[in-house]
């Protein structure tokens, strides 16, 4: 079932982020026990799984968002929960799944306060602010959209705003949880595009929750298969989409075939297999 | 990385509609909108206060005696008139009013809800409910006099809305405060408080009762010097920290995950913001009893004018404070008797809360 050991993802000389026997949940129910996971430094990894595997969890906690209740998350070696919380933002910027906005925030308004970290009550927006927030207007085109307010954007506009955001954070880690829900397959590509574009020419490390196997294969240098809290394969695309592991994650039936654009591996659906998947 | 050349050439981007202050190593950005909007409440501010001192009560007397007044001219009876009745009104009215525009602007921010306030989070009629209790358990004792009336029902006031604010609180957390269940908590406890105070006044007697029933419509008659002082303590300590708070409100803004995120201590700021926010209730509270609607109207008043995101701090103290000098005169012109400025506020911003629930349904609907 697994094409990889999940404990060595593959291509990874370093990783500033890993979880070490984390158990994960929200109050009483444990989503993920004793979860071992290396982000590996300078690639884009997509995080793969049915509904309610715990990839969104497990990225919460990577981000600080959730505490594990037992096990820890490192950054840089040292414990996420015992550092000061400016100095964990400033290293990693976590994009949260559907976030909200106030009616009549601007692009900018929202980019500016990516900057929180790195601002204080008296020094609000410094010269490197100013340019923390022109490069990630510019990197997402965002720069001639910035006075309009975010409920008048399209919904790949409204992302790439949102990524923006994170980017102003001036992170070298980026965290995104599943950027192009609810965006039609043009501005996910333009999503995911971005996403790529911001590891090859920015050199930002990328973990991201994605539901499309296909885009996830195509757009991640590695990728990491979870179901039901655990994590069943991890290690280049090519190498973890197999058809037994679709079938042992996904209860799908389907082949395997070349994506006739870039050579790697494309799902084909056959059917489902089992019909109590999780 | 950034490219270091472009990141040289974009050190003095300021987005559309802001203007960029830098000062060795402090640095602002600020909207000239949000200036005017400042500048112009302040000078409405500063017309009431000076009607108010010019023409508020029968007592006749000109701009030029006024001027002479203040300048330590005029009788005894005209210095009365100015320095023992008018000024301590006016000013009371306007630190009552900035204090409630300020907390309104707060809670609206933390409860991302633009429907918070004291009003329905319980804060004002917790305090009602300790000064009441003051007024009755006092009076019933032998009269609320000496002591009892200077601090009592004030200190009361204060202890009574930090209750209710810890009480809203405490009951609507569950890992995290969801504003919907906030409001629907801080309403029941309104209403919990509202029925206490009624239940007390009923229970009392009839003086205590009466006096309790002016206290708790909100009135500026009974303002003094001592008044004064207390609120413009308060406000004097809670203006400038939720200036330096109102940058952590915007990233709060953007949800608790997002906050987080940006490395916000999410639930340490939200708590010592609220506290904040009760504090200035309680001060106005304790200062010219509950006067409703302030806090829920004038931030919202305010945040329109800006066009800003979430209700800006200053404009919606200055507007608090405008709003509630201008019931108070209309209060005090309109009727033969005076009426409380309680009951103007009311009246002012009932209407603008049935216009601000129907402006949102049509956006829910859009």
């Amino acid at each position: 079932m697994t094409s990889a050991d999940p404990s060595t993802p593959a291509p990874a000389e370093g990783a500033r982020l890993r979880a070490e026997r984390a158990t994960l949940g929200y109050g009483d129910a444990v989503i993920a026990r004793d979860l071992d996971f290396a982000l590996a430094d300078g690639a884009v990894t997509a995080v793969i799984g049915p509904n309610g595997c715990g990839k969104s969890t497990l990225l919460r906690a990577l981000g600080r968002l959730l505490r594990p209740s037992s096990g820890q998350v490192l950054l840089d070696g040292r414990p996420v929960g015992s550092l000061p919380p400016r100095e964990v933002a400033q290293t990693v910027a976590v994009l949260p799944q559907a976030p909200q906005a106030p009616p009549g925030l601007t692009v900018a308004d929202l980019v500016s306060r990516g900057r929180h970290p790195h601002q204080s009550w008296y020094r609000r927006w410094s010269a490197e602010d100013a340019a923390a927030i022109a490069d990630a207007l510019r990197m997402t085109g965002m720069l001639e959209l910035a006075e309009r307010p975010l409920e008048r954007l399209s919904g790949g506009q409204r992302q790439r705003a949102w990524i923006s955001m994170a980017l102003a954070q001036g992170t070298d880690l980026l965290l995104l949880d599943e950027p192009t829900t609810y965006l039609d397959l043009a501005h996910q590509v333009e999503v995911l595009e971005l996403v790529r574009e911001l590891n090859t020419e920015h050199g930002r490390t990328v973990l991201m929750v994605l539901h499309d196997l296909n885009l996830a294969a195509r757009y991640s240098d590695l990728m990491v298969a979870m179901r039901a809290g655990e994590i069943r394969a991890c290690g280049p695309p090519a190498e973890v989409l197999t058809p037994e592991l679709v079938a042992g994650v996904f209860g799908l039936d389907s082949r395997i075939v070349p994506d006739p654009v870039t050579g790697g591996p494309l799902v084909v659906p056959v059917g489902v297999l089992s019909p109590d998947r999780t | 990385m950034t490219p270091r050349s472009a990141a040289a050439e974009s050190g003095d981007y300021a987005p559309p509609g802001r203007r960029v202050l830098r000062l060795g190593p402090a640095s602002w950005a600020w909207r000239p909108r949000a200036a005017a909007v400042s500048v112009l409440a302040a000078a409405v501010l500063l017309a009431l206060f000076a009607r108010a001192l010019v023409a508020f009560d029968d007592y006749p007397m000109g701009i030029a005696e006024v001027v002479r007044v203040l300048l330590g001219g005029g009788d005894d009876g005209q210095r009365f008139i100015v320095f023992e009745l008018r000024m301590p009104r006016a000013l009371t009215g306007a630190l009552v009013g900035a204090a409630l525009g300020l907390s309104g602007a707060l809670l609206q921010g933390i409860a991302r809800n633009p429907l918070a306030s004291p009003d329905t989070l319980g804060i004002g009629w917790g305090a009602s409910v300790g000064a009441v209790a003051v007024i009755v358990v006092g009076g019933s004792a032998g009269g609320v006099s000496g002591a009892a009336a200077q601090f009592g029902v004030p200190a009361g006031a204060v202890a009574g809305g930090l209750a209710a604010a810890f009480a809203v609180f405490a009951l609507a957390w569950r890992a995290g405060v969801q504003s919907g269940r906030l409001l629907l908590i801080g309403i029941a406890v309104s209403l919990v408080c509202s029925n206490l105070v009624y239940w007390a006044m009923t229970w009392s007697d009839v003086q205590d009762a009466a006096r309790a029933q002016t206290w708790v419509t909100g009135s500026l008659h009974a303002a003094d010097w001592e008044r004064v002082g207390a609120a413009a303590v308060a406000l004097a300590v809670l203006l400038p920290t939720a200036l330096i708070a109102a940058r952590t409100v915007g990233a709060l803004g953007l949800g608790d995950d997002t906050a987080l995120g940006l490395g916000v201590r999410v639930d340490r700021v939200r708590a010592g913001l609220l506290f904040c926010a009760a504090l200035l209730v309680c001060a106005a509270t304790a200062a010219a009893g509950p006067i409703n609607f302030v806090a829920l109207a004038a931030p919202q008043i305010a945040l329109r004018m800006c066009r800003s995101p979430e209700p800006p701090v200053l404009a919606s103290a200055l507007l608090g404070g405008a709003l509630t000098l201008g019931a108070d005169q209309l209060a005090a012109g309109l009727f033969p008797i005076q009426l409380p400025v309680g009951v103007f506020t009311a009246v002012l911003g009932a209407p603008f809360l049935m216009y601000l629930i129907i402006v949102r349904h049509r956006e829910a609907r859009l």
